[in-house]
């Protein structure tokens, strides 16, 4: 057994010599690379900046492979509302991976509404009309929104038909986190009275941020599209959590953010400081669980793909350096995706226990 | 010193802007990982002080990381629209 690990260890170090001293001589040719190299810009370019962008950002088709010519994609329902003109509902084939316009609209490609449809006028004038498309990231809640409903309602019937019965099955897969949720997160922070009327906001909002998050990691369709990236979906979460510590504020919590009990009169009356910074404390909280959730998904995407797109930009330099960082490169993007599952799990759990903590103070009894 | 104000001046375009965004993205991440850095440290002496709250001290530690982290991808995010919005003029 030993022999053979050490002829694996020679034969990688033969082969890493032979990368290098690869590169070194190949170094030495700069006229026929150059050749190489413009005869590939005539074809396509590796931009890495734009093979990121494209991976992260919202579209209104779904991308799921290009083989040179061949595209192959599935497109989306396109729906606008034109002050002009009306509602149109077409698919967006019709665009033809934007290289087209149809029935007046088409796709910016440049500009401040780049990536969106905009409405040309025959005078050359362009607006943004009304957009209520299914774009990708819509049809990626979607179906997690399908498969979060397929999991629960499965297990929920399980437990209500049968309630004595041990579980078996995906009740099993699933009882652990839940009690998890109840039990290291909901109990500890909402008191053991009052913490069943928020389960559900909880249970909801913890499964919804982990499964989009483990589907954003996922490289293809169902999955694959970076929806708790996208700052508008945090945002709305983040909102949700807002309003619910609105609406349960009981007179304690608004006592103690307008007149806090225990801080000198100096400080509230004639400039109310310390009001002013317990409102702004207010409006930050779910500001920052917002720009929380949003950056770790966004930088754990990013850093995969700039991963990947290591080896297509050696691969343009030259073909052998390319597949020998491909080595590397691919270990990286495998310890990396690791870590983004682990941060998944994270995410999630930072997101549903700050949610309950603000919850646990809205509605905290005043202590004497 | 007056040489090298006349040069900045005289180069002074977004292209600045653009490199101060990522100074600023590497000043953030140098605090985020000198805070972490304390976090794991006191988490390592309390478990070592007391074996058996490892499972409470591992969720709080994960907790504190959570939110240094947050403070840190702010920056990092305000770095990022900097990139985006500046044209290199």
């Amino acid at each position: 057994m030993n022999g053979m690990r050490r002829i694996y260890k020679h034969l990688f170090l033969v082969f890493l010599v032979f990368c290098i001293a690869q590169k070194l001589i190949s170094a030495n040719e700069p006229v026929i690379n150059k050749n190489e190299q413009s005869s590939h810009q005539t074809e396509e370019k590796f931009n890495p900046g734009e093979f990121i962008f494209d991976h992260i950002n919202d579209s209104y088709s779904w991308h799921i492979l290009s083989f040179k010519n061949f595209e192959l994609a599935i497109p989306l329902p396109v729906i606008l509302y034109s002050k002009h003109t009306g509602w149109h509902i077409f698919m967006s084939s019709k665009f033809h991976h934007g290289h087209s316009s149809y029935q007046g609209f088409e796709i910016a490609k440049d500009g401040q509404n780049k990536g969106k449809v905009i409405e040309i006028f025959e005078n050359g004038s362009t607006i943004v009309p009304f957009d209520i498309s299914i774009t990708k990231n819509v049809f990626a809640l979607l179906i997690s929104l399908a498969l979060l409903l397929w999991i629960f309602l499965s297990i929920a019937k399980k437990y209500k038909q049968n309630p004595q019965k041990a579980p078996s099955g995906l009740q099993s897969l699933l009882e652990p986190l839940i009690l998890f949720v109840r039990d290291d997160i909901a109990r500890p922070s909402l008191g053991d009275h009052k913490y069943e009327k928020y389960m559900p906001y909880l249970l909801t909002v913890f499964f919804f941020i982990w499964f989009n998050n483990m589907l954003g990691i996922f490289p293809t369709f169902p999955g694959g599209a970076n929806l708790t990236g996208n700052i508008a979906i945090t945002m709305t979460l983040a909102l949700c959590t807002f309003i619910i510590t609105l609406i349960n504020g009981n007179k304690n919590y608004w006592v103690h953010i307008v007149n806090a009990p225990g801080v000198p009169w100096w400080l509230k009356i004639p400039i109310p400081l310390i009001p002013i910074i317990e409102i702004m404390g207010l409006f930050i909280k779910p500001f920052v669980l917002m720009v929380r959730l949003f950056a770790n998904m966004l930088a754990g995407h990013i850093i995969a793909l700039g991963f990947f797109s290591l080896i297509f930009i050696f691969g343009a330099m030259n073909a052998l350096l390319g597949s020998s960082v491909s080595i590397f490169s691919v270990a990286f993007a495998i310890f990396m995706t690791m870590l983004e599952l682990l941060v998944a799990f994270i995410q999630a759990y930072v997101f549903t226990l700050l949610s309950a903590i603000y919850f646990g103070m809205a509605t905290e009894e005043a202590h004497h | 010193m007056s040489t090298l104000l006349i040069i900045l001046q005289a180069v002074a375009n977004n292209a600045i802007g653009i490199m101060g965004a990522g100074i600023g993205a590497g000043l953030a991440v140098i605090g985020a990982g000198i805070g972490i850095g304390r976090i794991g440290a006191s988490a390592m002496d309390a478990i070592a002080r007391q074996p058996e709250a490892v499972g409470d001290i591992r969720s709080n530690m994960i907790v504190i990381a959570a939110l240094v982290e947050g403070a840190a991808f702010f920056a990092i995010v305000v770095c990022f629209l900097v990139i985006i919005f500046l044209k290199p003029a």
